[in-house]
């Protein structure tokens, strides 16, 4: 290992800008002549619009336009659409209600964009849009997944009776139901998966642009994936053709999936800049994030595990209730299916798994992914019931997920995955040395001793990542490949550009890509530049979600990096007049075998563009390869995370005193920025399971609208965290990664909720587990005093 | 519009403002220093925090022409011009405490501040709870916690960038 290749802990390229207060993000960008957009939103979370006066803010000061939905209808501009078209038990394609960047006839959810001010300032948009008159029809409204889905709920899309978007299944009904009728012990639960908000500390923005010299536009915008967002704003919302849409998404500040999807105010605003002749930019304000950024989880779930006489696990069922919100969003349909059921088998053998899942239209925000997108609550079923299940049979909670875990690779799971590689046992071992499990009766004794109730939880998770084998996600109803490109461009002086379609917001991948290329090329990583994020400079790219940058954007890079080194030995083996078969590449350096003839890297480089050493006719002067790679299979991050709580009887409050994380994600790039993707989940996980819940009222107002009411952890929210890795090579991409941005946030919450029940010796507990919670569940069972054992 | 004149990374600044303009505002609309950021609207985040005459203030709290003849640091001034980055600068790059980069101006800010009011030697207790004002999406604080009681000690060396900065 080289001091800047593959597996150096590389301090961050990109850090210096963001230190130094001289980072790029959408909302520090002023364009000339720019204007400022204000949405008007709907303060009922349904009704319907009986008219808009914007007579009155059409005339304030500083005002250039209103828009309602009748001028986005007039022109033919398309609303949310959504990209994965998942097909129902009843054989037919979910209900995929259409709908428009400014709601027209009727608004289904509180926020939901009702009109556009555009302003000379951001001040008088504002004072502009309170003077828009709308008058609402309000009707009544349903919020609860399950009251949406009975007769007679309030019918928010015609389309979906009983709002119902799908009803889903997988597995094998009848074989599962036989497991259970034969099993010698049944565990049962009740899940709410708590619906959060994604909370990146930047709010979306946008600039849009529009040049009547080119008849072209560019938007800049806070975006995950840029390329997508042109297809989408393109080919669906019909803004302009591709090759006259830029998008650029330039430094974000976090997008944990809510900056994938293409929203109504992004395409608001591109469109308006050519119907106004000026740029227009909208920065969102953390309440609007609040109100419409897509939320995450919000499923309700009974699921049962059936378990035989020797503590064999036979078979799982479950059913799910999933609330998708007001409107569907780019990746919503699949988020509470297939990276949801697929992922049930955890890491167990499980020969029979049934689920079925209820999708359901509700008065709230559409959720989409978070990170993570259906595993973590995949992994909050499994683990949650494998820990009752052990506690429930007196068995040893360890020695029970011991028993049941898959040791032989390949495994085909009765839930579509092949499991390729991996050794649950190893990072399970390693995580109980770290966490000193042998020393946790006595630590709980001590904890007892002051008053406090001591309890250990473990989530031995499994997640399947580096989105996606495209072939695979088509069968299933993808509306898109998920292969990603990189292109390796080399310089005449030997200096490397990579552009690449992952986008980094925050993942480091100016720093990891490059240590991936000066590892391959043996250049100095100061040599080589990561470029991302702009659909005028990159090739067409899928962007980073679903931990996918790593396994399958570095996958790419590698791709053009063979190619590179193959033209390269071309280049080297005329100007050492030596045969191409015996040129060898090494340490930046080109040998002819068995020779001391040399050439280094610069040079080649620089002759492949002088061009004078090779005929023209026989070799292509240049040295800048392209590569689209397509994952084979997914790949299955998987580990230990192990929680241990102190919980206070008096007042319920959880202090988390010890975290230990084992996980695997095959070969690492970079271990310093890998710890710091495993540190950021679990304090997302953490969050979901203590702190984080998105509440509506019945009547549908977002009661969680600022982080005045929403909790995000803090720091002192959160212990030090002890993290390390066992190795499995993911052996379906070149250089065995299998990703790890989104391990945290799966792997944490069952943790700590099996850990807060183990303290308090109650099982009816539910996420997220605030003082008041935890004091409630501990009156209930009337164990609220530790005992001194 | 009423006009205010202040110090910002110690140049003279006069500038003619709505009264209902923010510091942050001012900062990044009129003076375009965009290293101050905005991440919530009921100062909760801290993604906006500098220093007014020494202290940390969140800049989305305070309006500018409450700011007439005060000294106002960002994390453009942080360092000298041209000159080596600040130590909890440069220690929030050693020990990788940031990520997306949104959070940081605010956080090493804050962090500045807290070694003025608790010293060099820092346990991670106290960085935990005086982090109150800060709200970090990425690192889950454990790296944050690091380089800040990192840069605290590397402060107590001295250097013409941290001196200037207290």
């Amino acid at each position: 290992m080289t001091a800047t290749g593959i597996g150096a802990a590389v301090r961050r390229k990109e850090d210096y800008r963001f230190i130094t207060g001289k980072g790029h993000y959408t909302d520090d960008m002023t364009r000339p002549g720019q204007v400022y957009a204000y949405f008007v939103r709907s303060p009922h979370a349904h009704a319907t619009i009986k008219s808009i006066d914007s007579k009155t803010a059409s005339g304030m000061p500083g005002v250039v336009a209103v828009f309602t939905g009748a001028d986005i209808a007039a022109a033919k501009i398309n609303g949310h659409i959504c990209g994965w078209t998942v097909t129902g038990s009843d054989g037919k394609p979910m209900k995929a209600a259409p709908g428009s960047a400014l709601a027209t006839g009727k608004v289904r959810y509180v926020g939901d964009e009702v009109a556009v001010v555009i302003a000379d300032s951001h001040a008088q948009a504002k004072d502009a849009a309170e003077k828009v008159v709308v008058d609402y029809g309000v009707l009544p409204a349903v919020v609860d997944p399950k009251e949406a889905a009975k007769p007679g709920a309030p019918q928010i899309h015609d389309i979906a009776p009983n709002n119902t978007v799908f009803n889903w299944n997988l597995g094998n009904k009848a074989a599962t139901d036989a497991a259970f009728a034969s099993a010698a012990h049944v565990t049962k639960i009740d899940i709410v998966n708590n619906r959060v908000m994604p909370a990146a500390i930047e709010p979306r923005a946008a600039v849009g642009e529009y040049d009547a010299g080119t008849d072209s536009f560019t938007l800049y915008t806070t975006s995950q994936n840029p390329h997508a967002a042109r297809l989408v704003l393109s080919a669906f919302a019909g803004i302009a053709p591709e090759n006259k849409l830029r998008v650029v998404a330039p430094d974000v500040g976090g997008g944990f999936g809510s900056k994938i999807y293409i929203y109504a105010e992004e395409t608001v605003c591109v469109w308006a800049a050519k119907k106004v002749g000026r740029p227009v930019k909208w920065t969102a304000e953390r309440s609007e994030s609040f109100l419409v950024d897509a939320h995450g989880r919000d499923h309700v779930t009974h699921a049962e595990l059936a378990v035989d006489a020797g503590g064999k696990i036979t078979a799982m069922r479950v059913h799910t209730i999933a609330n998708l919100g007001a409107y569907p969003s780019t990746f919503w349909s699949c988020v509470p299916t297939y990276l949801y059921a697929l992922l049930l088998s955890g890491q167990y053998n499980i020969p029979n798994i049934y689920v079925e899942v209820d999708a359901v239209y509700t008065n709230t925000a559409p959720v989409d992914a978070v990170r993570g997108a259906g595993r973590p609550e995949a992994t909050f079923v499994v683990e949650r019931l494998v820990e009752r299940a052990a506690r429930e049979t007196g068995r040893d909670s360890v020695a029970f997920r011991r028993a049941n875990f898959i040791t032989s690779f390949p495994h085909q799971t009765p839930v579509l995955l092949c499991y390729d590689a991996g050794d649950y046992g190893a990072s399970l071992d390693e995580a109980l040395t770290l966490a000193d499990y042998k020393g946790f009766a006595k630590r709980k004794r001590e904890s007892a001793r002051h008053g406090k109730l001591r309890g250990i939880g473990f989530s031995t998770y499994i997640e399947a990542c580096g989105l996606a084998p495209s072939q695979a996600v088509g069968s299933l109803g993808a509306g898109v490949g998920l292969f990603e490109s990189a292109e390796v461009r080399v310089n005449p002086v030997g200096t490397v550009e990579v552009l690449t379609g992952s986008h980094s917001h925050g993942q480091g991948h100016e720093t990891t890509f490059a240590q991936v290329v000066s590892d391959r090329l043996g250049i100095p990583i100061e040599s080589v530049s990561v470029v991302h994020g702009d659909t005028d400079k990159v090739q067409f790219g899928m962007g980073t979600y679903g931990s996918r940058s790593g396994a399958v954007g570095i996958s790419a890079v590698v791709k053009a990096l063979d190619k590179v080194e193959a033209k390269a030995k071309k280049v080297a083996a005329h100007l050492l007049e030596a045969a191409e078969a015996d040129i060898e590449f090494k340490d930046g350096k080109f040998n002819v075998a068995g020779t001391d003839k040399s050439i280094d890297w610069v040079s080649v480089a620089l002759n492949a563009y002088v061009a004078h050493k090779f005929p023209g006719s026989q070799l292509e002067p240049g040295l800048k390869e392209g590569a689209f790679y397509d994952p084979t299979n997914f790949t299955f991050p998987a580990g230990c995370h192990i929680c241990e709580v102190e919980v206070d009887p008096e007042t319920g409050n959880t202090e988390i005193v010890a975290w230990t994380a084992v996980d695997d994600f095959g070969t690492i790039v970079n271990p310093m920025i890998v710890e710091g993707q495993v540190h950021g989940g679990i304090a997302h996980g953490v969050g979901q399971a203590l702190y984080e819940q998105a509440v509506y009222s019945k009547d549908g107002q977002l009661v969680t609208g600022s982080l005045m009411d929403y909790c995000m952890p803090r720091a002192d929210h959160l212990p030090v965290l002890t993290v390390a890795t066992t190795v499995t090579k993911c052996p379906s991409n070149p250089l065995g990664i299998k990703g790890c941005g989104e391990a945290g946030a799966i792997a944490s919450p069952a943790a700590v909720i099996n850990a807060i029940t183990d303290a308090i010796g109650t099982e009816a507990l539910a996420m997220p587990a605030t003082p008041p919670a935890v004091w409630a569940a501990l009156q209930k069972s009337g164990r609220s005093l530790p005992h001194a054992a | 519009m009423a006009a205010v004149s202040l110090a910002v990374n110690g140049t003279p600044v006069t500038a003619d403002v709505d009264p209902r303009t923010l510091l942050v505002q001012l900062l990044r609309e009129n003076l375009r220093l965009t290293g101050t950021h905005v991440g919530c609207d009921t100062s909760q985040c801290g993604a906006c925090v500098v220093q007014v005459d020494g202290k940390a203030v969140k800049s989305c709290t305070v309006l500018a022409l409450q700011l007439e003849g005060a000294d106002v640091l960002t994390i453009e001034g942080l360092a000298a011009p041209d000159g080596p980055l600040h130590p909890m600068q440069e220690a929030f790059r050693e020990n990788h405490g940031l990520q997306c980069g949104y959070c940081t101006p605010g956080m090493i800010m804050t962090a500045v501040d807290i070694v003025r009011r608790k010293g060099h030697e820092l346990d991670d207790k106290t960085i935990r709870e005086e982090l109150e004002g800060n709200i970090c999406r990425c690192t889950g604080y454990h790296n944050i916690v690091k380089a800040i009681a990192a840069g605290a000690r590397a402060m107590q060396g001295g250097g013409a960038a941290t001196k200037a900065a207290e």
